[in-house]
């Protein structure tokens, strides 16, 4: 199937083949990663820059893999450094990246909407690498194509997400891709940390973890950010462990094969504990392995794109 | 108009031929590997090398490669599916038989030496085509020639294999 995109905003207005074109070609790129030398020429000669607004290490250097190992030229421009707490705006911070000559800028942001904002004014392919609380699209890649890696296939799986699903890209980038590739996707969390109306998007939702987890296959926990507590979403965290929290005992109720996932950084004994995070159904570690080959794979089928056509925010997505 | 060159059955001794001569050239079969470029290039060398078998009693291990990241036209055609590389023998101190379906500018064979080479250190590799359809872009030589067939720019050649397409037939259109 032929691969037109030049930008990826989120998983929204995706279509199952192509979220298929992106984990067969990470596939193929995985397979480098046993061999003594881990880098193809693909994009050889390309520019791929790194503009981080937000804090992050683990994406960024996965992507910075990532582009090296497709032998792409990566400059990694982080805000703390750059001219923006100097006072230059976004457009002219962006625009002047822009002027060293890059072909794919990977933003991250934490407002939502930056990276589609970047694609009006730039010519480069933006890569969406988290923005706000909108998508993160290539996380939701990759743990697609962790459950694809460990349970052959997606569809009929029984997922359940649990935890701060209001505030996380994380979880709305999977949601949109989990659904569209045909999984049966149930969404847990106390009513406050949950938007209103999250059914339209096709998932079921449950406040109860222990009657959820029966019979699941997979088991995402999302990573609780702590300063929501002094927001008062949640009493406290030592509760919402003991309700939201994944522990050996809860774990017991899914299916004996399920895997368990998590985005990181873990809060180890809050949403999930020690026991769990390091037993043989965790599969944590394989995520971050995975996700530089999906990057390679993003990178390198945007590359060769040659639309502008990008990713609409409202819903105007099939 | 499309005009058909070979059939099922000349395939098959075409097949035939090109094993004999692996057999003639390489005095020791217990140094060589078929790699075969994808699509199809692996079923002519996993074809190549049952008859290599019948032939002389000895297995040759059989790899396939893809070079879709090898190739030096990235943004100018549509990426299509990659397929995993999958040489699963050492191929280092290895004399090689690269197998492609036709060799036309020699581009991919460049891609497919690349590829290799960041797999391991080969002695030697070698060239098998089924078609050589003339217009290299490279100096690039085919060192076993299942047909030679000058074509115009733009002929295309199209081979199709019983395990992928069905049916054993090459036609030029």
């Amino acid at each position: 199937m032929g691969f037109k995109r030049k930008h990826l905003i989120g998983l929204e207005d995706a279509t199952p083949e192509e979220i298929e074109t992106y984990l067969n070609t990470a596939e193929s790129f995985k397979s480098i990663f046993d061999r003594k030398i881990k880098k193809v020429p693909a994009l050889r000669g390309r520019t791929v820059i790194n503009l981080f607004f937000e804090n992050s290490t683990r994406t960024r250097t996965s992507f910075e893999l990532a582009a090296k190992r497709l032998s792409a030229d990566v400059i990694n421009f982080s805000v703390s450094t750059s001219s923006v707490s100097k006072g230059e705006t976004l457009i002219d911070t962006a625009k002047t990246i822009e002027a060293l000559e890059s072909d794919m800028i990977v933003v991250r942001h934490s407002c939502s909407g930056v990276p589609l904002l970047l694609t009006k004014t730039l010519k480069s392919g933006i890569v969406n690498a988290g923005d706000g609380m909108h998508e993160h699209p290539t996380q939701g890649l990759l743990d697609l194509f962790t459950i694809r890696e460990k349970k052959k296939k997606i569809k009929g799986l029984k997922i359940v997400m649990v935890g701060d699903i209001a505030h996380s890209r994380v979880a709305r980038s999977n949601i949109y891709g989990m659904t569209k590739m045909g999984a049966d996707l149930t969404l847990v969390a106390p009513p406050t940390l949950l938007p209103k109306d999250i059914e339209n998007l096709g998932v079921k939702v449950d406040h109860d973890l222990r009657k959820a987890v029966k019979g699941a296959d997979v088991v995402y926990m999302l990573r609780i950010q702590l300063e929501r507590q002094k927001r008062n979403l949640f009493p406290s965290i030592r509760e919402f462990s003991t309700l939201y929290g994944m522990d050996e005992d809860k774990l017991k109720l899914a299916n004996k094969d399920a895997i368990v996932m998590h985005p990181g950084p873990m809060n180890r004994g809050v949403e999930i504990s020690s026991e769990v995070a390091d037993s043989e159904q965790s599969v944590i570690c394989e995520q971050v392995t995975n996700g530089i080959a999906v990057r390679m794979a993003v990178l390198y089928l945007l590359a060769g794109g040659e639309t502008n056509e990008i990713a609409s925010l409202s819903g105007q997505g099939n | 108009m499309s005009k058909k060159i070979m059939d099922k059955d000349g395939l098959g001794k075409t097949l035939a031929r090109l094993a004999h001569e692996v057999i003639e050239k390489n005095d020791n079969l217990d140094e060589i590997a078929l790699v075969g470029i994808r699509s199809r290039g692996d079923l002519i060398a996993m074809r190549i090398a049952a008859r290599v078998k019948e032939i002389s009693g000895k297995s040759i291990p059989v790899g396939a490669i893809d070079i879709t990241f090898y190739r030096d036209d990235v943004g100018l055609k549509i990426a299509k599916d990659a397929q995993p590389t999958d040489v699963k023998f050492s191929i280092d101190g290895k004399n090689i038989i690269l197998v492609d379906d036709v060799l036309y500018t020699g581009r991919s064979t460049r891609a497919a030496i690349d590829a290799l080479l960041d797999i391991g250190r080969p002695k030697t590799i070698q060239l098998l085509v089924l078609i050589d359809r003339g217009h290299k872009q490279l100096p690039i030589h085919a060192d076993y020639v299942g047909k030679n067939i000058p074509t115009s720019f733009k002929e295309i050649v199209e081979i199709k294999m019983q395990e992928m397409d069905g049916e054993d037939s090459i036609t030029i259109t």
